[in-house]
């Protein structure tokens, strides 16, 4: 089963719909409280990610009977140096944007750890794609 | 492992009385009923006991079940345990006293407030809260409605409901024990009878969630018991109680514990809400489980708008309640001694039976034990869905549309109950208009359709 969810940039309001939804089938199938509770943590921050820092992007949800796998295709100013994005505590956020509490860098830190398999590709200027899989 | 045997439910049909408008299917939070034959079908699995259906019902069809009140009489002692809004129920003109000594007209022997018990449990939460481990938020485990809703809707937040017994068990725990060891009471000899406010008391008392057995004897429906009470008051010449049947002082905490912000407010550190009405709750939970809010450390949610004033079988009007709760609680000492509280002699006692078993999630929203299967009514769910009109109008017996699909994709009812689907079949000549009457009977009976209905219309 495949479910295509739009996500606009800059729609704070709306981030966590995404996961809402997602959360909601993993459980009309059955899956493991621990595992849809991974999945959601990594969803959540991954669509946040797009609303922060993309101008646009589009979810894909692919649902298998022993998997999940998500895409988050975005277009945006894409990450030069993705090694370094994925350090805990990495941000780009201004000192003032972290005064306020957020841009903690933690997002993508928290992904991988949320994932059994994940992978970031970006080409600045352009986008980046965030695929994260989750066995059940 | 989930707890597969379903819930007790407090709440019951009166089949005669009801005529299958649909209104409890409507509000239900968790879409536990449906209709069929034009009555309403409850999902035991489910129904959390919010009563909600009960103030929606416009013919007092569903009610509230309740022991027989002659059953105080099997017991030499019969003790009533009333929570301390029921004094809140009368009245101004009416006095604790003359509520006293007319339930010991009654035949009860002693009466006790549930949240006598209170000044002990405040220390339970504040040294829980204390505790590095105890994980975040902490969730109140004193509304029962709100623990079931977890287990049902929000089963990834069970394990951060508090497992602590509420306020009930343990002043009925104290009043067991005080009673034998004191005035050297049987055991078997002593009736706790407890004056419930709401549906989901009764149904915790009757299936007490992670625990094994109730030390409450009987429930009587507050309303009940407030007919019962003011009806005697107003006859006059009670005579007096016996002296030791009289109400404890209690101590504003105490009073106030049942009130929205009654539990936050002993909280002196880090940040605590309370949230109460079951959809706030629910819209709440939704946001916490996304993982969207954190550094709360403490949730009181309640199911009843202004908690437990609000609750279904209060004989006063919330906000009257509410106010009069207060007015007490003013009147009350901040902190009461020994003296004034005996319960406290026993906290250590208290103390050490202060822990509920494990409470299990039971999800309401899997489709089926095998991935696959549920897979499959999934994805059948989802294609009907598109395909219905999404008004919502209820015509199918069932709560929404989205609620329909998923009953048709479990293969647990017919797409043809579908009005809209039915006139589509129609057009194109496969469904006769006999056929359709025959769908429209299973569903809502035969009563609403006898051509007498419209005899006395002028329809051209
Ligand atoms: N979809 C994206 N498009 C462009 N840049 C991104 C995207 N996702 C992450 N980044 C970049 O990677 C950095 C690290 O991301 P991460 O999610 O770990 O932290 P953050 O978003 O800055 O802060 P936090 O997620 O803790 O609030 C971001 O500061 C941002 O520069
Ligand atoms: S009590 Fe609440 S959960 Fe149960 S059927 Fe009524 S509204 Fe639904
Ligand atoms: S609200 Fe429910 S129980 Fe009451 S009359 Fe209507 S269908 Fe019957
Ligand atoms: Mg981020």
């Amino acid at each position: 089963m495949v479910f295509e969810y739009p996500v606009q940039g800059g729609d704070f309001t709306n981030a966590g719909t995404v996961s809402s939804k997602v959360k909601k089938m993993m459980r009309q199938l059955g899956v493991d409280a621990g595992v849809i509770k991974r999945t959601i943590v990594a969803l959540y921050e991954a669509e946040v990610n797009i609303v922060a820092h993309a101008y646009k992007g589009v979810i894909t949800v692919q649902l298998d009977s022993d998997k999940i796998y998500i895409k988050l295709d975005d277009e945006g100013p894409g990450i030069p140096d993705i090694n370094q994005a994925m350090q805990r505590g990495y941000s780009t956020a201004s000192p003032e944007v972290r005064e306020m509490g957020f841009g903690a860098g933690m997002g993508l830190p928290n992904i991988k750890a949320n994932s059994d398999v994940l992978e970031v590709h970006s080409v600045v200027g352009k986008g980046t794609t965030v695929e994260i899989t989750n066995n059940f | 492992m989930e707890a597969q045997e379903s819930f007790h439910h407090a709440l019951k049909f009166k089949y005669d009385l009801c005529i299958g408008c649909s209104h409890c299917t409507e509000c239900c939070p968790t879409a536990a009923i449906h209709i069929e034959n034009g009555r309403p079908v409850l999902d035991d699995n489910r129904c959390i006991d919010c009563g909600h259906c009960y103030l929606a019902c416009p013919v007092h069809a569903i009610y509230i079940e309740q022991d027989d009140f002659q059953t105080i009489y099997n017991y030499k002692v019969p003790v009533l345990l009333c929570p301390s809004i029921f004094g809140s129920q009368f009245p101004d003109k009416v006095k604790e006293k003359d509520i006293v000594a007319a339930v010991a007209d009654l035949g009860f022997r002693h009466i006790y407030e549930v949240e006598q018990s209170v000044d002990v449990i405040k220390q339970l939460l504040s040294k829980k809260m204390q505790d590095p481990d105890r994980g975040m938020p902490v969730i109140s485990s004193f509304c029962p409605a709100i623990v079931r809703l977890i287990q049902v809707k929000f089963p990834s937040l069970v394990g951060n409901l508090m497992l602590t017994k509420p306020p009930l068990d343990l002043t009925a725990l104290y009043i067991k024990k005080h009673l034998v060891e004191t005035q050297g009471v049987a055991p078997e000899d002593i009736g706790i009878f407890y004056v419930a406010p709401c549906a989901a008391k009764i149904a915790a008392v009757k299936s007490p969630v992670g625990d094994e057995k109730s030390p409450i004897d009987g429930v009587i429906n507050m309303n009940y018991l407030y007919n019962k009470v003011l009806r005697r008051i107003k006859q006059g010449d009670c005579p007096p109680p016996p002296a030791d049947l009289r109400m404890n002082i209690l101590s504003k905490d105490a009073l106030l514990w049942a009130l929205t912000d009654g539990e936050i407010s002993l909280l002196k550190k880090g940040r605590n809400l309370a949230i109460d009405d079951v959809h706030n709750v629910s819209t709440f939970l939704e946001k916490l489980e996304n993982e969207d809010i954190d550094d709360i450390d403490f949730l009181e949610l309640r199911a009843c708008d202004q908690s437990c004033a609000g609750g279904i079988l209060c004989a006063n009007n919330r906000f009257l309640i509410v106010e009069k709760q207060k007015y007490r609680a003013e009147k009350s000492p901040a902190e009461v001694t020994v003296k004034e509280n005996g319960l406290l002699a026993d906290a250590d006692y208290l103390d050490k039976h202060s822990k509920v078993g494990k409470v299990e999630p039971r999800s309401m929203d899997k489709l089926d034990n095998d991935i696959s299967v549920a897979m499959r009514k999934m994805e059948k769910s989802i294609s009907i869905n598109k395909h219905l009109p999404q008004i919502d109008c209820r015509m199918c017996g069932y709560q929404s549309c989205k609620e329909f699909s998923l009953a048709v994709g479990s293969e647990k009812t017919d797409i043809k109950r579908c009005v809209f689907i039915q006139r589509i079949l129609e057009q194109n000549a496969r469904l006769s208009t006999e056929e359709a009457l025959q769908i429209a009977y299973q569903i809502w009976g035969t009563d609403k359709f006898n051509p007498d209905n419209i005899a006395d219309l002028a329809i051209e």
